[in-house]
């Protein structure tokens, strides 16, 4: 068919990838610019007035908890259910700044709980008990010896053992 | 925010009816919000409705510094609000969650699974007619209530399922509030008489345990009559139950 204007290919066919080939410069561009407009085309727009944005000075609380500071509904008196008894203290418990106060005399507690001494002890045995894990199986046997050694310095190595040849 | 202040005020201790509306002038208290972000707290009892507070409960204006309204009334009916907790009582066991009964408009569904340690594997033992402590994590005045007894960290903290042995019964949501009040003069009065357990919750039910059947009515029968007394009454009956008279 020859293509002098007269018939004319619809715009979308003209758009498909196999037509763009043989298609001239000037039609290209038309079709781009008018692909264009189409997509700057704001019809998402929405007809509305602006919002006023208007931040509330009112919240609004169904509840009496925060307004009166009720307590933990669950109670238990003169040890009933000791259970319950310290969960009341530890829900009815004073917030923000007394919070800390109670965390501090807490810590002087921990203090008095385990003595540095019992720390060191116990710290001792962990570095030695790590050491021996990654010790190899011969050098176990040595570090045995030696940790007795400063334990107690008593001295009483033991004898190496050695096969004795038995008398008859 | 001076404005606001000011128009409650006057009113601060008095009776308000529903219907009674807060005004104050709009526009400088926006002047004054650029300043300080400080906000008014509307409790119970008030509701904004555009530009002025409406009150909806009757009862006594009551304020708490800073800046906290709320209307103190008298009534029986519970609605449920999200993070209160209630004594429910298990009416239904349908697949994956139970039915509550919280004294609202209708039954709160408790999923099995907002248990404490429960997994889909390990379900919580609860039977039909249970009591339950539990909160609500969902109460919508459109949707039905939901329930949880566990906390955000998943600890139970004395949610769940109670109540072997116990009694309960409803008082009126004031003599509750008045029970859960920091330093109750009420409470304070009772654990003088006997060792005795007690749980309490927003929902006007009270569940109390003691070491007999017999102590246990006593403490219920004292909480019941608590309602209609003056401290002086109460302080007088309570000496004559510690003293064996009843």
């Amino acid at each position: 068919m020859p293509n002098d204007g007269s018939t004319k290919l619809s715009k979308n066919l003209l758009r498909m990838k196999f037509m763009q080939r043989g298609l001239d410069a000037e039609v290209k561009k038309q079709l781009e610019e008018e692909e264009k407009r189409i997509i700057n085309d704001d019809h998402w727009y929405l007809d509305l007035p602006e919002l006023k944005a208007k931040e509330s000075f009112i919240i609004e609380e169904r509840s009496y908890v925060p307004c009166e500071d009720l307590v933990y509904g669950r109670m238990s008196f003169k040890g009933f259910n000791p259970e319950v008894e310290k969960l009341m203290v530890l829900m009815n418990a004073p917030k923000e700044e007394e919070d800390e106060e109670v965390e501090e005399n807490d810590m002087t507690r921990m203090d008095t709980d385990i003595t540095d001494e019992e720390m060191a002890m116990r710290y001792g045995s962990l570095v030695e008990s790590m050491k021996r894990k990654f010790a190899k199986k011969r050098e176990r046997s040595s570090q045995k010896n030696e940790e007795e050694d400063v334990n107690h310095n008593t001295g009483e190595t033991q004898p190496k053992k050695v096969f004795l040849k038995p008398q008859d | 925010m001076n404005a606001i202040h000011s128009c409650f005020k006057a009113q601060i201790g008095e009776v308000v009816l529903p219907g009674d509306v807060f005004q104050f002038d709009v526009s400088s208290v926006e002047e004054d919000s650029n300043i300080k972000s400080e906000k008014i707290v509307c409790g119970p009892g008030l509701r904004r409705n555009g530009d002025e507070i409406l009150v909806y409960k009757s009862g006594i204006l009551r304020h708490k510094q800073p800046s906290m309204y709320w209307i103190d009334s008298q009534q029986k009916r519970y609605v449920p609000v999200k993070g209160e907790s209630v004594i429910g009582i298990v009416t239904a066991k349908s697949g994956d969650i139970f039915k509550v009964d919280v004294g609202g408009s209708e039954q709160a569904s408790l999923s099995y699974l907002a248990f404490e340690g429960a997994t889909k594997r390990n379900r919580p033992n609860v039977q039909v007619g249970d009591l339950v402590y539990a909160q609500f994590i969902i109460a919508n005045k459109d949707m039905e209530p939901e329930l949880v007894c566990i906390d955000s960290c998943g600890r139970a903290n004395g949610m769940g399922v109670f109540g072997a042995g116990g009694f309960l019964f409803k008082v009126s949501l004031g003599l509750v509030r008045r029970l859960l009040a920091p330093q109750s003069e009420m409470v304070k009065d009772l654990e003088k008489i006997f060792p005795f357990e007690m749980v309490v919750g927003l929902n006007g039910r009270v569940w109390v345990k003691a070491k007999s059947v017999q102590q246990t009515l006593i403490i219920a029968n004292l909480l019941e009559s608590c309602e209609n007394m003056t401290a002086q009454q109460r302080r007088a009956l309570f000496k004559r139950v510690a003293e064996g008279a009843l």
